[in-house]
């Protein structure tokens, strides 16, 4: 067989709305799972955000975090499960807003974890209010006027954070809006996670991500914005590898 | 017997001391006064050399809880300690602890608030560990030390009870117990668990689906209302057994007292001075001392109610505990309250003259 569902990603109908990457990325995580041969050896964390629900998707065992708070439970399971697969699962108010503090630190420890980072600017589980993350201009329901420097300040570029501590050993930022996004976004996880398990620091794989529903559009039309404002300011590749000089 | 020698320490070092020695997983904490020495016990201990446990300073006390979380979403045996602002931080984390049915160990070190408030002892955390503290129902279950022996000794209780009804545990100290040095004989040697008898002993964590079996989830969250409400009551079902089959305290004194002290942790030992005073003034008192706070010994003192002619209340607040003994006592007998705040220990002299106006 060339293509064929992970048997990891359970028939569970997703909340998630047509046209959103988390279903591509859903697919994906639960792949490299199975492909590294880590299905009984896994624990993951759910955020607070639209992907609170990833456990009832992904056959993996989870722990539900408290918002923003992932990357210290990840921290704690990881030295106390030394020989597991940890990863966080994360949006962008989680894990660069309310979470900053507990992002920033567990990266820098060196913790032996991956952090997935879904950046889609926006709020999207509370109905599409401004984010860390929101574009100068763009309009949510916290900024209907469209973000303004004088009134919100500006979008946070956490992952190029990340990229700069030197706890950090993979740090890259993907899409999953074309199948060539989709299988470099595969290897980026996969890369994360076997320098997870070789023990070389903290992985943080951030994918840029649409919000069809937050943005107001039509998923063909949100993948094409996407494409001509997100990647503008958050530009794709890796941002730091050590991985094989460690 | 080694295990049995007498030795002297600060209550916080006794904690961090009974911690690696009943086997605990792991410690997560952020510094505080007046119960940093338990971190830095357990920093000098290098525990994981010996058994292997895990100490790590968070960068918040928000993350220490969250991190205990974690560990005990894993069903690692896990703790933190801080002093009262630093709980008011962990509040959050706690309320998901008990929302998710997670073991685990809480210890306060309690001083004078509010907000910022001072670094001197105080038991003004009582309701906020007995009632609740973050948000939703639920209880913690609470042990208050008298001593830096009991600090030692409540560490593998506290654990215990906590493993034995999934539920955090508190230990309720105070910065006086915290600083104090005194005699004891710290616990004996128990080994941590197996990973294989964490995956037997709690079949609920999520140690990776080892053997291949099903999934587990470790959540507070249901949006169902009708199944949020199935899992409250489950919840509730297990606070009221917790009340019927764990309350614990200590009576002094009260076999032929006209009147009663009700105190607990360092209060409870400025109860038995001032005790000793008024008998030998002739003014026969005695001491109920909860050893738990919640579950409450609240047929104890309704009991007591029956028999005495009046309860003081003794307690470093202004007036927290005082609430539940009126409860117990249903009007009965008249319930006083005395307290000193700010940081300020009552005085023995004074709780005797409190008594004599009182009643």
């Amino acid at each position: 067989m060339v293509y064929k569902k992970p048997t990891l990603l359970n028939d569970t109908p997703m909340h998630y709305c047509p046209g959103c990457s988390h279903g591509v990325v859903h697919k994906l995580v639960p792949e490299v799972i199975e492909e590294m041969g880590m299905t009984d050896k896994t624990i993951a964390i759910s955020p607070v955000g639209c992907a609170v629900f990833a456990y009832k998707y992904i056959d993996v065992d989870w722990q539900e975090a408290a918002h923003g708070r992932a990357p210290a439970l990840a921290s704690a399971v990881k030295r106390l499960w030394p020989d597991r697969l940890v990863f966080t699962y994360q949006g962008d108010g989680d894990l660069a807003c309310i979470g900053t503090a507990e992002t920033i630190h567990a990266l820098n420890r060196a913790e032996n974890i991956t952090i997935i980072f879904i950046n889609n600017a926006i709020y999207g589980m509370t109905g599409g209010q401004m984010a860390p993350t929101t574009l100068l201009g763009m309009k949510t329901a916290t900024c209907p006027y469209g973000r303004e420097v004088s009134l919100h300040g500006y979008p946070l570029k956490i992952t190029e954070l990340a990229a700069n501590l030197e706890g950090t050993c993979y740090v890259t930022r993907q899409s999953v809006h074309t199948v060539a996004a989709i299988n470099r976004a595969k290897r980026a996880i996969r890369k994360a996670f076997e320098y997870s398990m070789q023990g070389k620091g903290s992985n943080l794989v951030e994918i840029v991500s649409t919000c069809n529903s937050g943005w107001k559009m039509s998923p063909a039309k949100a993948n094409k914005w996407m494409e001509e404002n997100m990647f503008e300011f958050y530009h794709l590749g890796d941002l730091k590898d050590t991985g094989s000089d460690k | 017997m080694a295990d049995q020698e007498i030795t002297l320490m600060k209550g916080n070092e006794a904690i961090a001391h009974a911690a690696i020695r009943c086997g605990c997983d792991g410690y997560f904490g952020y510094p505080i006064t007046p119960q940093s020495e338990v971190l830095e016990t357990l920093a000098e201990q290098k525990p994981w050399e010996t058994t292997g446990m895990v100490v790590l300073q968070a960068e918040s006390e928000v993350s220490s809880i969250n991190m205990v979380y974690g560990g005990a979403a894993s069903g690692k045996k896990v703790m933190t300690s801080s002093s009262s602002p630093g709980v008011s931080l962990m509040q959050e984390g706690i309320s998901y602890m008990a929302g998710a049915e997670l073991p685990a160990l809480i210890v306060n070190v309690m001083r004078g608030g509010p907000g910022l408030g001072t670094i001197q002892p105080s038991q003004s955390d009582y309701f906020q560990a007995c009632k609740g503290g973050g948000h939703g129902d639920y209880h913690l279950i609470v042990l208050a030390p008298a001593s830096v022996q009991e600090m030692a000794d409540f560490v593998d209780l506290a654990f215990t009870l906590a493993f034995r009804y999934r539920n955090p545990a508190m230990i309720l100290a105070d910065g006086a117990i915290g600083q104090m040095m005194e005699k004891l004989v710290l616990p004996p040697f128990k080994p941590r668990r197996t990973e294989e008898e964490i995956i037997k002993e709690c079949p609920w964590a999520t140690t990776g689906r080892v053997g291949g079996r099903k999934p587990n989830i470790i959540t507070s969250l249901e949006l169902r209302s009708e199944e949020m409400e199935i899992i409250n009551n489950r919840i509730q079902a297990k606070y009221r057994e917790i009340e019927a089959k764990e309350v614990r305290f200590e009576e002094f004194m009260l076999d032929d007292a006209d009147y009663a002290i009700v105190a607990f942790g360092s209060a409870a030992r400025i109860a038995k001075k001032s005790i000793e005073i008024a008998r030998s003034q002739g003014i026969k008192v005695g001491l109920l001392r909860p050893i738990t706070l919640w579950p409450f010994p609240t047929e104890e003192i309704k009991k007591l109610a029956g028999k005495v002619k009046g309860i003081l209340s003794l307690e470093i607040n202004a007036g927290q505990m005082v609430e539940d003994i009126r409860l117990a006592v249903e009007g009965k007998v008249p319930v006083r309250h005395f307290g000193r705040l700010g940081g300020i220990i009552p005085d023995p002299d004074e709780v005797v003259d409190v008594l004599k106006r009182s009643f």
